[in-house]
């Protein structure tokens, strides 16, 4: 494969689509469509030759018997030799010349020009990679398997491509001022820049700096939708409350909502024409004013956005402290009160940490809510967003912002796994707990039903909002039944040649689809095979493996976003305004996903059963097929759907990646928001929920008949760890 | 049907596995004849389980050398080493019926579907499942659940058969009833078996050779006879049924017999390289006659505690040669607490423990 790599397929990407086939009329002559072998000895480009040899190397071993040590060595050395060549060629021919001077003297050469690595270049990696996992195996890296040592090779290959590659990206860019020399005094001034840590807010009338702006917004959701979550949590374990089912829906709303739909009917209830502001002005005279844009209008917002991630993450909690342990209690003459803040709550603790630092993520991250109501309230998120796209242009400056929001993200996240890690869920054993929760003393019981039933309430109210608001001339002023902005968004007119897609929205609506669909299957099967290999293997650097795969969950999406432009931008790997980096996106941010349902799911299969199956003679990637992946399904599914979902909900990296023939629905929704097409961008909103609605009640009948007994337990497991993560 | 002639021997060759700082295995030697049914016995913790998985490659040596036969397996992956395991667990697939379960082995080693399933409901015929083939296995009890691993492993016909601890979710009388089974199924078969337990009793039970396992190390190895009558060690003697253990002395060893003082009793054994001085005897519960007549000859004891279990009684004596434990099968002649008797050993049951 690598072969044909080299000396057929074209090594340099095609800008009129491979897929075309115009390549193959005399591609061989053609400087720009040459293989890397004709390359090399036609058109002057001779630093392609050497990778000929480590794919020589190889055919010399073929014949030696495989536990040969030399057979192993030299496919190791083989293959990192000509990985690490590929690599230092594509750095060091730049895009509009050497990018430094010994690279010139090396190859000798002068003028030359670095394009897009293409399909060739792609099928040459892959076969040395292969070799190198093949040369693992040999030297009897776990278990000597060759489909585990290339999974893991594949997996680790993956995630330094486009998780760690990137990051360095912007943590280079960072040094860099805008014409690309290394001057670290710029990154100083720009780290350091009052607009990012001012703190004149406190003593003068001033905005603070944006990082203490996002601390203090991140602070406030975490804690808030850590005590509304333990309400809810409370509401539906612990009290005679007769809507359980409703609260699952509850649960479900963020899944399937763009993140900024709740900021968007914020404003139409409280904005300067929102029905909220209007009522005010009618009863008390008081004068519409912008008061929701900024801190309250965003934290509101998110507030009402995951306030249910909370709820799911707590009512495990709470379902997780062991009747048993409060009947103890009881037993021993505490009351109901006492049980409660002494024995329950403690318990809780670890739990309500990790909530609070869900929200904090979560809210750090979010950028479609800061953007629709930040007003003049600036945040790291958006910052980025607008170092980029803005007037200011200013690649460094979204460096240094992405690095602060980086490393509070980060450190929330280590906080959770390693603070927290080990000291959750104590009070869950795999025993059968017998007893009944003791009630809550009377006035929590109050609290929570007074806090909870009028927040569901409003919750319920944005939902409506959402649904009839485009269904609205002009919301604030005309209040006319109009089906005009669903035609505008998803006209079909008949034509001359059949029917026409003459709405605005179908166009990216499509490409949403498609992208979704494309990236869903490939997101559970990664991050299937990440979990496969974290539960069932052991092997060397596993858990900074672990750590690795999983940290893409923390990095904020804008940070993604900002991440790609700079690191694929540019040869030697070209993707933007591609579909393929939206798939590639999607793929790495939702991957944690599908490994956190995956290591749900697998933790409850015995491992004896991969065991047995190995000793019946069926190696790995059989044992996989015949016993791992049938016993999984329902957390195939629920990875599928998850990350179909949040393909379809995510903003904050898109924004910066959709180019024109790729445009997302979420991006196009901002946008029109942003002109102040609010009825569309309701319409369309309500379009992509009842869309995600569907295909999730669809799958969820389709899955929920073929349950059997046994493997119900696997998935209760999953889709709670799953929504834990959400959004 | 297997003829035997693919069973192969097993040895270990200073065999070493760790689990970081941890030694569950250490320089282990032994070796398992062809054809045998060979346990491996000793509490949990001390790497019996190890290495049963040492030999099916499902952990890999640190140090040492494996052979199956007369091939070096140690860096060989479990597919390629001929063996078969029963789990604990089972571990029957629950997402396919118990044919196919049985069928497993030979569908992924490339054999047609049908033929498959033909052999293994021979198999399953030759557990007594007949006409079970097409159940899942959550439909069976878990007896059956565990003829159907069996049937499952035997499919293969591999070289050497490995037990984990295959009776441990079966109740008592079922676990002996299997036990039977299985050790009839081996012979029968003339295949090489390795099999852990923690239960001495089915270890006695079941096999032509006991290993006794303590601290990742071979305590002692022997037919289940030598182990309980000659136990080398303290752990050995109380791991393998009860003992007491008491001072005697060595008074003078004449060439294999030692001449044997317990408590004024004088003894004759065969003197396992004890020489002349203090010396640990070790006294089976049912070799210690009890005699409550007057004037009987002994060793001056006391009933501390008598408790009538059926079959035999169990009692607490206390001595000058400390308390002891007691079972007497003559249930008739109850010996009420507090009574004075006394105390001789019946001589098949008392045996020196080795320096």
């Amino acid at each position: 494969m690598g072969w044909i790599g080299y000396t057929l397929l074209p090594w340099y990407a095609i800008y009129d689509g491979f897929w075309s086939f115009a390549w193959l009329d005399g591609y061989v002559h053609d400087g720009e469509y040459a293989p890397a072998l004709f390359q090399g000895l036609l058109h002057d480009r001779a630093w392609l030759l050497p990778i000929m040899l480590p794919l020589l190397a190889p055919l010399a071993v073929v014949r030696r018997d495989r536990s040969e040590p030399a057979y192993a060595r030299v496919l190791i050395a083989a293959s990192s030799v000509g990985l690490g060549y590929i690599a230092l060629q594509g750095f060091a021919v730049g895009i509009s010349g050497w990018s430094f001077d010994g690279a010139a003297a090396l190859w000798g050469l002068g003028d030359v020009r670095q394009f897009g690595m293409g399909y060739g270049a792609l099928a040459v990696c892959a076969s040395l990679l292969f070799l190198f996992s093949q040369g693992l195996a040999a030297r009897g890296a776990v278990g000597g398997d060759i489909f585990v040592s290339g999974a893991v090779v594949l997996v680790v290959a993956l995630v330094s491509l486009f998780i760690f590659f990137p990051i360095t990206q912007i943590l280079v860019s960072a040094f860099q001022d805008n014409d690309f020399n290394f001057a670290p005094g710029v990154f100083v001034e720009k780290l350091f820049s009052s607009k990012i840590w001012g703190l004149r807010c406190l003593t003068e009338n001033v905005g603070c700096g944006v990082a203490w702006n996002s601390l203090q917004l991140a602070v406030l959701t975490g804690a808030g939708t850590t005590l509304l979550g333990l309400a809810f949590a409370l509401l539906a374990t612990r009290t005679g409350f007769r809507f359980r089912p409703l609260l699952r829906v509850l649960s479900v709303l963020p899944i399937i909502t763009p993140p900024f739909v709740i900021g968007l009917a914020i404003i139409l209830l409280f904005g300067v024409s929102g029905t909220i502001t209007q009522l005010l002005e009618w009863a008390f005279d008081v004068p519409p004013s912008r008061y929701i844009y900024g801190l309250p209008g965003i934290w509101f917002a998110q507030m009402l956005a995951y306030t249910p991630i909370a709820f799911m993450v707590l009512i495990g909690v709470v379902e997780g402290v062991s009747p048993s342990v409060e009947e103890a209690a009881q037993t021993l003459r505490a009351d109901r009160w006492k049980t409660f803040t002494s024995v329950s709550l403690p318990l809780m603790r670890p739990g309500l940490a990790n909530a609070f630092l869900l929200g904090f993520i979560e809210s750090l991250a979010d950028f479609g809510n800061p953007l629709v109501l930040g007003g003049d309230y600036d945040v790291l998120s958006t910052e980025i967003f607008f170092a980029i796209v803005g007037a200011q242009y200013d690649q460094g400056r979204a460096a240094v912002l992405a690095i602060v929001l980086l490393s509070f993200s980060l450190s929330a996240f280590w906080a959770q796994r390693y603070w927290l890690g080990r000291k959750a869920y104590t009070t869950v054993t795999g025993k059968g707990d017998a007893g009944n929760h003791i009630a809550l003393p009377r006035p929590v019981q109050w609290a929570v039903v007074g806090v909870t039933l009028p927040w569901a309430a409003l919750t319920l109210v944005i939902y409506l909002m959402i649904l009839f608001g485009g269904f609205v001339e002009t919301w604030g002023r005309d209040h006319s039944f109009t089906l005009r902005h669903y035609v505008d968004a998803f006209g079909v007119s008949e034509g001359p040649h059949g029917l026409i897609w003459s709405g605005a929205a179908w166009n990216s609506f499509g490409t949403t689809l498609m992208i979704a669909a494309l990236s869903a299957p490939l997101t559970a099967a990664l991050g299937l095979l990440t979990a496969y290999l974290l539960v069932r293997h052991q092997f060397r650097a596993k858990s900074a493996f672990e750590f690795g795969t999983m940290m893409s969950f923390a990095i904020p999406g804008t940070v993604i976003g900002v991440s790609y432009i700079l690191a694929f931008n540019v040869p030697p790997i070209e993707l933007t305004g591609t579909g393929i980096i939206l798939v590639i996106c999607f793929l790495f941010r939702n991957m944690p996903v599908g490994v956190r349902a995956g290591i749900a799911a697998m933790s409850q299969l015995d491992k004896n059963l991969d065991e047995a199956s190995l000793v019946l003679g069926a190696r790995a990637l059989a044992t996989v097929r015949r016993v791992l992946l049938p016993l999984l399904r329902p957390a195939i599914v629920a990875a599928l759907v998850y990350s179909f979902v949040r393909a379809m909900t995510a903003i904050s990296a898109v924004i910066f990646l959709v180019s024109a023939e790729y445009d997302m629905a979420t991006s196009y929704i901002i946008g029109r928001v942003e002109n102040g097409d609010y009825g569309l961008a309701i319409a369309y909103c309500s379009v992509l929920i009842l869309v995600m609605l569907a295909s999730i009640v669809l799958v969820q009948l389709v899955v929920g008949e073929r349950q059997l007994g046994r493997r119900s337990t696997a998935r209760a497991g999953a889709p709670k760890a799953l929504r834990s993560e959400g959004a | 049907m297997t003829d035997g002639g693919s069973a192969a021997a097993v040895r270990f060759e200073d065999v070493t596995k760790a689990y970081g700082k941890s030694v569950a295995v250490r320089s282990l030697n032994f070796e398992v004849a062809a054809g045998s049914l060979v346990t491996l016995l000793g509490p949990s913790g001390c790497g019996k389980t190890t290495t049963l998985r040492l030999i099916a490659g499902l952990e890999a040596a640190d140090v040492g050398r494996i052979f199956i036969g007369d091939r070096d397996v140690t860096r060989l992956p479990v597919t390629d080493r001929d063996i078969s395991m029963v789990f604990q667990s089972y571990a029957l697939f629950p997402h396919m019926s118990v044919v196919d379960n049985v069928a497993y082995g030979l569908v992924v080693s490339g054999v047609a579907k049908r033929a498959a399933r033909a052999q293994a409901e021979q198999r399953l015929a030759m557990v007594g499942l007949k006409n079970m083939g097409r159940r899942m296995p959550s439909e069976l009890s878990g007896g059956q659940q565990q003829r159907v691993a069996v049937a499952r492993a035997l499919v293969l016909e591999p070289s050497v058969l490995l037990f984990d601890e295959p009776l441990s979710n079966l109740d008592a009388k079922l676990r002996r009833r299997v036990r039977e089974d299985i050790r009839e199924l081996q012979q029968q078969l003339e295949l090489t078996a390795v099999y852990v337990t923690h239960d001495q009793e089915e270890a006695l039970a079941v096999s032509d050779r006991i290993i006794v396992m303590k601290d990742a190390a071979i305590a002692q190895e022997g037919s289940p006879r030598e182990l309980y009558e000659q136990p080398a060690s303290r752990f050995v003697a109380d791991f393998i049924g009860d003992a007491n253990l008491v001072p005697g002395r060595v008074l003078a060893v004449e060439g294999e017999v030692a001449d044997l003082d317990v408590g004024g009793l004088r003894y004759r054994l065969p003197h396992r390289n004890c020489s002349k001085g203090d010396v640990e005897v070790a006294v089976r519960p049912e070799a210690i006659r009890l005699d409550a007549g007057a004037g009987a000859v002994g060793i001056a004891a006391k009933v501390r505690k008598a408790t009538y279990l059926g079959s035999h009684i169990q009692y607490r004596v206390e001595s000058a040669l400390g308390e002891l434990f007691v079972t007497d099968k003559q249930v008739d002649a109850l010996i009420t607490p507090g009574t004075d008797v006394s105390m001789s050993f019946a001589e098949h049951g008392i045996t020196l423990l080795g320096p």
